[in-house]
């Protein structure tokens, strides 16, 4: 099976929902790509069973555009191969029909986010630790949080958001453990109030959290209980205490998923894809839009979007009305990621039995004995499961320092009939 | 840097450490340099399976020597090796291939190794989810499967426990007496064993080609192969000398994924994925056990074998009177290993053989093209 | 629109809402999706089909995300 847009754009979160409607509503033939169950990507995650009503005007407007600029929109397919020149090639399995495709453009926009990263403690592999999007994602999916203790900890911008939104379905958040000092977090704050939508923002979710502790400079140091989570222990480094709950949700900021700007051979920098002013990338008709060039929230994803949009359709010039903004929401980008710089004790917190990769349980203990990622993986099977080294590879990035290799397809696992011909009969 | 070492290995690949433990054990001064890390070149590209192969006298007794070997050092090596004594089935599709099968099993009775001929009820027991139909196998149940990049390094372990030296350096020379690294230092050695799996630019006078193999690896499906499964057929494309071919060939690891090979080409350099082989691949695979096609592959990867042209491995002295080889095992790197280890070291030691080592000496190719000439 | 699925898990029957992802309705009947190499139960973790920790077998199929899969009625669900 094959198809063919002029633009095709993977990723339906904020940067890839706009740069498509943009693209669209300028007359181009758009193919809007995405593996979740409907548009929204993360944070503008459709709940799937009833819930209350979401006061989020932004989004509702943006996929407002979306159905109205005439783009195609095929959710639940995952991109896994590029094939040949400008095709990329997809897989839709929801059902035992397995479906793939190779779809040919002439630009591509990859706008395919962010996924939390995850650092290894003492029980967070027990029934009842999950990450802090994890929690909310699976609450908007239909797991009833009413009435449950719940603990969100980590770093990073997403942990109010996540808290607010599951106090309003009912759970009892007691406690907010962000990583970062007061000190830390001040310096950033003082630059968001140069950014007042921002700052409001923040005040409204904080309004939300209403009856949680917020501490700054509190982490955990374990997840304890024998068949599932029972409590968490926490310490702002003087003070160490038991906060009793049922469920956690732990997460400590984000890292962009490069596997398919590095397949298709992007330049990254620090991690991230690197753009020029027109959100292209290194790879010519390939651009970049939202957090995989730099975690910078919901506006920079939304004006990327736009410019990678725009320059994508060809109206270029329509895009230096935005130049501006973009700098300063670039420069707002370094502030945030230094705000949310993980402490150095969080790179202590595994104990030599701790699980550091899920997928082959391997320990900490047995990663120690190596010094890069290769032999590691090649020796204890770390990154050799199922994940690819998605929970890992981060992990073991900020506590060895180590870099992950090369990727190559299949960028998710694939049903092997998606690899090659179907079988005889 | 003057040499402390009787014996100096270039490479510490599963060849080159299986050499370092055999010296070790001995009580030789030796040192193993290797530029990348142990067990990440050939070794780590490799399935894991250690086969007796019955292709010629010669293949058939250093693999049976070799699979005796593994056996007692599964036993002093770590389970971290992941040894598994599975066998192979041989299987073959049609029935004008049950005679392949019956000329097996006498060369393996022949050669007193253990095999089991399979009809067809027999091969579909033994394996439910190969597709019915097929026409029966030859078992071969002494044969095993490990982890080819912990071998390798568990050997390297036992080899410094016994004061092997590990030495981290990129060789730009060998031979004549003398290694020079690439920074320029340099090793005096009258005895230097290079073991450098497919890349041969040490040794360029030596006959060696390189065959690119694929694998492919699926998630965790525990109990859905049980055995190496191969089809007669690979022996036809294992030893074509010339072009390119692909051969059913799968193995279960104990995660309980399967490793789906296999792929030989020539004039291939670079070690990029081809998804064209990987269709012919699973093309293959599909006429055996269609049931495949539902699995999830997780993984592809690629490697280069080193290949001679009598399908034989160089083991031994070189006209080089400093300079050996273990070199050119094709398909059988790991299941070798410890016996080409053990033959070079009797040489080296000038000690009695369990097999007739002249099948394996480098001076068969020069001789050979000496003939030509 | 029914006022519940009913899915199948481990040969038991469990109701669900409509629109409940098949982790959800896992988590929400404390049931494990797999039991991993070392021995311990793991559920969903991630949310966002990342970790693979909710891999179950769905009607037959083994290794299936469910944490972006809406229930169906009839589903069958064995864990892993």
């Amino acid at each position: 099976m094959s198809t063919d847009a002029e633009i095709l754009v993977i990723g339906s979160g904020p940067a890839g929902i706009t740069a498509a409607a943009i693209a669209a509503a300028h007359g181009r033939n758009v193919l809007l790509l995405d593996d979740n169950l409907a548009p929204g990507g993360q944070i503008w995650r459709e709940p799937t069973t009833a819930h209350p009503e979401d006061r989020d005007d932004a989004r509702r407007k943006a996929l407002f555009s979306l159905r109205a600029s005439g783009a195609r929109v095929w959710s639940g397919w995952r991109v896994f191969d590029a094939p040949r020149e400008r095709t990329l090639r997809a897989i839709e399995d929801s059902s035992p029909d397995v479906h793939t495709i190779d779809i040919s453009y002439q630009k591509l926009i990859l706008a395919t986010g962010a996924r939390e990263r995850f650092l290894p403690f003492p029980g967070w592999t027990l029934p009842g630790v999950f990450g802090a999007g994890g929690l909310q994602a699976l609450a908007r999916g239909g797991f009833s949080v009413a009435g449950k203790r719940i603990v969100i900890a980590g770093t990073g911008p997403l942990l109010l958001p996540v808290a607010a939104h599951l106090r309003q379905m009912g759970a009892r958040v007691t406690t907010v453990a962000e990583q970062a000092s007061r000190a830390q977090l001040a310096r950033f704050s003082a630059y968001l109030s140069r950014q007042p939508g921002k700052l409001l923002e923040g005040l409204q979710y904080r309004a939300a959290t209403g009856g949680s502790r917020y501490k700054f400079g509190c982490w955990p140091l374990a997840a304890l209980g024998a068949d599932k989570l029972e409590a968490v222990r926490l310490t702002n480094g003087e003070r160490t205490w038991e906060e009793p709950c049922d469920l956690l949700g732990c997460g400590f900021h984000l890292v962009p998923n490069i596997e398919l700007p590095s397949l298709l051979g992007c330049r990254l920098h620090k991690g991230f894809v690197t753009v020029d002013e027109l959100q292209q990338t290194s790879v010519t008709n390939t651009f970049a839009a939202g957090e995989l060039t730099g975690i910078a929230g919901l506006d920079s994803a939304l004006l990327t979007g736009t410019i990678a949009g725009l320059a994508a359709a060809g109206k270029a010039e329509e895009t230096k009305l935005l130049l501006r903004h973009r700098e300063k929401l670039r420069r707002f980008a370094e502030r945030l990621n230094a705000g949310f710089a993980l402490r150095p004790e969080l790179l202590q917190l595994a104990q030599p039995d701790t699980i550091v990769c899920r997928c082959e349980d391997v320990t900490h203990a047995s990663l120690t004995a190596y010094n890069n990622w290769n032999d590691a993986k090649r020796q204890t099977r770390c990154g050799m499961g199922p994940c690819q080294g998605r929970v890992c590879g981060p992990a073991t990035t900020a506590l060895f320092g180590w870099h992950t290799g090369s990727v190559r397809p299949p960028l998710f696992p694939v049903p092997l009939s998606a690899m090659g011909a179907r079988p005889q009969r | 840097m003057t040499s402390a070492f009787d014996v100096v290995i270039v490479g510490a690949g599963i060849a080159g450490c299986a050499c370092a433990r055999e010296l070790a054990d001995a009580g030789v001064q030796v040192a193993i340099i290797e530029s990348q890390s142990p067990g990440s070149g050939a070794t780590a590209a490799g399935m894991g399976h250690i086969v007796v192969m019955d292709d010629s006298p010669a293949q058939l007794a250093l693999t049976k020597f070799a699979r005796s070997l593994w056996q007692k050092l599964s036993a002093d090596l770590p389970a971290s090796i992941e040894y598994e004594e599975r066998g192979t089935l041989w299987i073959a599709a049609e029935e004008d291939e049950l005679a392949a099968v019956q000329k097996k099993h006498a060369a393996c009775a022949a050669a007193e190794i253990r095999s089991e001929v399979f009809d067809s009820a027999a091969l579909a027991e033994a394996e439910p989810n190969l597709r019915p139909g097929l026409a029966g196998a030859l078992f071969v149940p002494e044969d095993a499967i490990l982890y080819p990049p912990a071998a390798a390094t568990a050997l390297l372990h036992a080899a410094e426990e016994r004061g092997a030296q590990l030495i981290r350096g990129t060789v730009a020379k060998a031979g004549h007496g003398a290694i020079t690294l690439a920074d320029g230092t340099t090793l005096a050695s009258d005895h230097i064993v290079v073991a450098t799996g497919a890349d041969f630019h040490l040794v360029p006078w030596v006959r060696l080609k390189k065959r690119k193999g694929h694998l492919v690896i699926t998630d965790r499906y525990p109990g859905f192969v049980r055995h190496q499964l191969v089809e007669l057929g690979y022996l036809k494309s294992a030893h074509s000398i010339v072009s390119d071919s692909v051969a059913f060939n799968i193995q279960p690891r104990t995660t309980g994924q399967l490793l789906i090979g296999s792929s030989r080409q020539y004039r291939q350099d670079d070690l990029a994925a081809d998804s064209f082989v990987v269709e012919l691949i699973l093309r293959r695979a599909y006429l055996f056990m269609p049931k495949l096609a539902a699995l999830s592959a997780t993984r592809v990867w690629t490697g280069f074998r080193a290949a001679t042209s009598d399908k034989l491995p160089l083991i031994g002295p070189t006209h080089d009177p400093t300079l050996y080889l273990l070199a050119g095992f094709e398909g059988l790197g790991i299941t070798v290993a410890p016996a080409a280890a053990r033959l070079l070291v009797d040489h080296l030691l000038a000690r009695k053989t369990a097999i007739d080592p002249a099948p394996y000496l480098p001076e068969r190719m020069e001789r050979a093209e000496a003939v030509l000439a | 629109m029914p006022d519940h699925v009913t899915i199948t898990v481990n040969g038991r029957n469990l109701r669900v809402k409509p629109g409940t992802i098949v982790s959800a309705a896992l988590l929400a009947a404390g049931i494990p999706c797999r039991t991993s190499k070392s021995g311990q139960p793991r559920t969903a973790f991630c949310g966002m089909g990342i970790c693979f920790e909710c891999s179950v077998t769905v009607d037959g199929i083994p290794n299936r995300r469910t944490c972006q899969l809406l229930c169906r009625p009839g589903m069958v669900i064995n864990t892993q």
